[in-house]
Parts: C-alpha cells; structure tokens; sequence
C-alpha cells in the first residue's frame, strides 16, 4: 500500500513509530497500518484481532497476526517484548480500558491510543438539540448496536493518564475529511473540534 | 483423511505425475529408530511437483496424514478417475502454486503406498514383516523424510505444510533441524495426543486384531482382516467430523427405505456411510500400517520429547515463522490445542500468525475446499518465498 492510502489518523500514527521498532497492534483489523509499517519502516510487526475474516486479510498480506482476544494473547508475552503497543480506535470497545492500557505497558515500552472524541462539538449539539444519544459520523451507531461501549473525549483520556499512572509523551488532536484520508492537526479547543484524539503514552 | 473428494473442483490440475522411490540405509547402515531397533533397507516413495528453481530456495514439503500417500496433487495415468490426496490445493495457481514452488511429498515409513512398512518384505525372512516390524514414531519419520531431502541435495525448506498427523511431522521438522526450516504451517494438529485421541486409536487397534484373520499380524499369504480394519477406520471416521456435520450431512435420514425395517443392517444413512468408508478404505490400506502409524502418533509428544514437559521449552531451539490454523468443529484436535502450541511459539519470541476457520466439517475440513485456507496458505508462502 502506497503511503498516500494510509487512513490519516493512521498516518499520524506511523510517523511516530521508530524504524526497525518492535510493534505489536492490537485489535489490528486488516493490518492496514502494521502492513504499511513493515513495508515502510522496516518493522518487526505481530498483529491481535479477534475476527476470522480479517485474520485472514493481515495473513493474505503478509502480516502476522494472532486469531484472539487482545487481554488473553498480551499475557503470553514477556515484560517490554515490544518497543510499541498500538491500540487504533479500540480502547472505545474495550471492557476494562485501564487493565489494557496496563498490559500494553508491561508488555512494552510505549503504547499509542486513539479513539474517537466524544467530547467533539456534533456530538454535543446532537444530544442537546434532538435529546438523543449522539450517531456522528465518528461514532455511527446507535446506542443499542454500538460497539462502542465506553465513551470518552481528549479530557477524560487526559485525567485517565493520571488515574491509572500513565505518561501522555505525545498527542495529536485531529480532524479527517469524509473518506478519513485526509485531515488536519486541530490547536484550537482540541476537545470541542477535533473527531479523534491520538496519544503516545509512556511509563511513569 | 477424507475421503470425500471424487473429482477436482477447483481448476487446472497439474496433470499426470509419477510415483518415484529412495531406497538407503543399506546393511549394515540401517535407519537407526527412537525405539533403538533399527531397519535396513528403507524406501522412500514420492512425487514431486513443479520445478526446483536455481537457487533451490522454493522447496516445499508436504506432509500427508495417518491414511494419506505420497501422491499429493495430479493423476498417474490419463484414465484415473480421483486425482491426488490434496490435488485442490497443490496445483498451478492453487494455494501451494506449483507454477512458483517444486512441492514434494513422500510416503511416511511405517506406511504401505509404497514406503517401507509392515507390509514389506523382510530381507531377513524373505517375508513380510508384519508384526516384526519395528515401532516407529513420528521422529523416525521425520529422519526418512531428511535422508530423502539430503538425497535430492536440498538444505533448505522454504515451508513444511500438513495437517493432522501430517502436522505433527512438521512440528517435529521444526524442532529437529530449525536450521533448514524457513517456515511452517500446522493444520489442525496438535503437540501431543489427547487422551481421548489415544482412547479411539486404541479402540481402532483393538478392532483391528480382535479380527481373527489378523494372526497376530502374519496375515499377509492368507485372509486379510478387512473386517476389524473397516470397523477402525470407522470409529476414525467419526473422530474426523462433527456433531453438527453429522446432523447437517445425515440427520436420522433412512438409508433406501422409507420406514425402520427392524433388522440390523445399515438402516441410517449413517451407517450406511461409514460402512462404505470402511469398505473403501480396506481396499488400499494395510492394517499393520495402521496400527503401527497410530501408535506413532499416540506416543508423539513434543513437550515430553524435546522440553521435559515444557512446550516452551520444546520450541526454543526453533527459528521457523509459523502459520498455525485450527477450525471451530475439530473435536479430534480441539483449537485449544493449537492455542497451547501457539502460546509456547510466542514466548520463544518466534514469529507466529494464527488462525481458526470457522468450519462446520469437524477435524476433516482441512481437506475440504475451502477458499479461506487457500488464501491464508497463498498469503504466508508468498510472504516467506519474497523474504528469503
């Protein structure tokens, strides 16, 4: 896959990746990103998705990758086996978001999260103009289908980071076009205009 | 292994091919064996398909099951009706594509398609073997296998690809020479019989010679015994699907009759299956094989053999990037199995994917079309063929 194709929170993503890192993706989906990671960076890549058919999407391209669910398979693997533990737009669908954000950083050094922010200006005005739970574009379901079972803005992620004991070394407040290609960085009021958040978070 | 396949569903085969044999460990150089016996002359019968280019850096071996043979992929002859074993898998633009591979597969020792096994003669007696045959295991195939690859001059193996029995020759290959083992991939196998998979092979075995023409095994001048071996391949048969491809397949059909008949033939289409796979089966399978291949696998143990109980410790020496794939409807070899193995892969930091196909076809499916294997093993190869 050509760069340019890269989704851009995805972008985002791999431009703070090292070359020659270790990275470990979890809930990877077709491996999109890690496929471009070894391509690009030279990385080592291992991939954890819990879905068949796109088990076989990482595997068709070459990327590694464990059939499974992303708490089970990190325990298998020794403290710091990775440079990166990268959790794209997961933690949102995730049980117990603070054991994960543990395992991620026993198993390695640092980890990167992004989801999308709740606390985004449309999601706002929806649920106070229609008195509805929120449907954006970011977050499409509706609140009796949604995968998305734990929802957080840029904020709650931040007062997280201090809760659990976790360092935020890198963030990027972001905001994509329709076919989530392109985007742009958002600097102002990050919490009210930008649809994802992306941290790179570290030990404390 | 199935015995399902009639005809080819999925394109071009590779067309006629041709059985070959190694014949080595000459006395008194004789295979030395696990059980420290050890067997002299050994053939070796296999067929290769595709062209082993300059580098020899596209070899592929495939290892076959408790029942296969070596012939994998193709037809002997024009009039044959049933190609190859796995001929929809191994074939030009198959998942294992022979126009980029040369894919060999060989008899397993211990077996009667042509390798040296119970059934064959005795230099000692001028007779068969049968029951003098030496035990073997699934490391002695494994050594007759390498002789075979040392003989064609090649020292490097860019996948090892079999399932069941098949499987656990190609974890044994990963454990005893990681240094020729680019890549591998286990099919529903696993590290080490189950006590239930022990259970039915015994069951299998104890069918086999309470069939009074067994003879202790010396039966090969006289009456065979079809009878126990039919019955063993078919409580295999069952180990082999599924409840639910059972249900699926049979249900409570009746077989050519519309109402019970009370009488103890074949009434079910259950019955009626398996009495034809056990019929079909005694037509081209030595019992003595049988009981010798299914012990082979019963005693295979890796964590046992290579860990002193530890798996992790099993795979340490390992360098090979793995694909391991189990399906949801194994009860043979349950997914947990190969999770197990998995787990161990990746505590020795080895480069492992996993996979479990969906599949309602039990321990057989395999063997079954399946577009999803197809491409996972595509996938991996070409992945592996353009690192190297």
């Amino acid at each position: 896959m050509k760069p340019e194709k890269l989704r851009y929170d995805l972008k985002i993503i791999a431009s703070w990746i090292k070359p020659q890192s270790k990275v470990l993706g979890l809930g990877c989906g077709e491996g999109d990103l890690l496929y471009w990671l070894k391509k690009e960076k030279n990385v080592r890549e291992r991939g954890i998705e819990i879905q068949e058919s796109k088990v076989a999407k990482c595997i068709e391209k070459g990327v590694s990758v464990l059939q499974g669910d992303i708490n089970e398979e990190m325990e298998d693997y020794p403290d710091n086996a990775f440079d990166y533990a990268i959790c794209s737009q997961t933690l949102q669908q995730v049980y117990e978001p603070s054991n994960l954000i543990h395992s991620m950083m026993r198993v390695a050094k640092m980890g990167v999260v992004s989801f999308p922010n709740f606390g985004h200006i449309n999601v706002r005005m929806h649920l106070a103009l229609t008195g509805r739970a929120p449907v954006t574009k970011e977050l499409p379901y509706s609140w009796h289908d949604t995968p998305n079972i734990r929802v957080l803005s840029l904020n709650d992620f931040k007062k997280f980071s201090k809760q659990v004991g976790f360092k935020i070394l890198k963030s990027a407040a972001i905001n994509t076009n329709n076919t989530q290609r392109q985007g742009k960085i958002i600097t102002f009021l990050p919490n009210l205009f930008a649809t994802y958040g992306i941290f790179l978070i570290g030990k404390e | 292994m199935s015995e399902y396949i009639e005809s080819n569903p999925s394109g071009v085969s590779i067309g006629i091919v041709e059985k070959q044999f190694f014949t080595f460990a000459e006395p008194p150089d004789k295979l030395k064996l696990e059980s420290l016996a050890s067997i002299g002359p050994v053939t070796i019968a296999y067929e290769t398909c595709g062209t082993l280019n300059p580098e020899k850096s596209n070899v592929i071996l495939v290892l076959h099951a408790l029942s296969g043979d070596s012939h994998m992929a193709g037809y002997y002859d024009p009039k044959d009706t049933k190609p190859g074993w796995w001929d929809i898998m191994v074939g030009p633009g198959k998942g294992i594509d022979t126009d980029k591979y040369f894919v060999i597969c060989s008899n397993i020792i211990g077996s009667c398609a042509g390798s040296t096994g119970p059934s064959s003669i005795n230099p000692e007696t001028n007779k068969e073997y049968g029951t003098l045959f030496p035990h073997i295991t699934i490391g002695d195939m494994v050594e007759a296998q390498k002789a075979l690859i040392d003989h064609l001059k090649i020292d490097s193996i860019l996948s090892l690809i079999g399932g069941s029995v098949g499987g656990m020759q190609v974890l044994e290959w990963c454990v005893r020479y990681p240094d020729m083992v680019k890549s591998a991939i286990p099919l529903a196998t696993t590290t080490r019989h189950s006590a239930l998979a022990i259970a039915f092979n015994e069951v299998a075995r104890q069918a086999i010679m309470a069939d009074p023409n067994w003879n202790q095994g010396h039966y090969y001048s006289d009456k065979k015994p079809g009878m126990g071996l039919a019955i063993a391949r078919m409580i295999g048969h069952i180990t082999y699907l599924s409840d639910e491809s059972m249900r699926l397949k049979f249900g409570r059909k009746l077989q050519n009759r519309s109402a019970l008949s009370f009488e103890f033939g074949a009434e079910f289409q259950v019955e009626s299956y398996l009495q034809h796979q056990g019929n079909k089966f005694i037509e081209r399978f030595d019992a003595n094989s049988f009981l010798y291949i299914t012990k082979a696998s019963d005693y295979f143990d890796l964590a046992g053999q290579y860990g002193s109980g530890s798996l992790v410790k099993a795979f340490s020496k390992c360098k090979s990037k793995f694909l391991v794939v189990s399906y949801t409807s194994d009860w043979l070899y349950p997914t947990y199995q190969s999770k197990e193995m998995v787990k161990a892969m990746k505590k020795n930091d080895l480069n492992v994917s996993f996979c479990e196909i969906d599949a309602q076809w039990g321990h057989d499916a395999f063997l079954l079309p399946s577009e999803r294997l197809d491409e996972l093993i595509r996938g991996f190869l070409r992945t592996v063929f353009n690192e190297t």
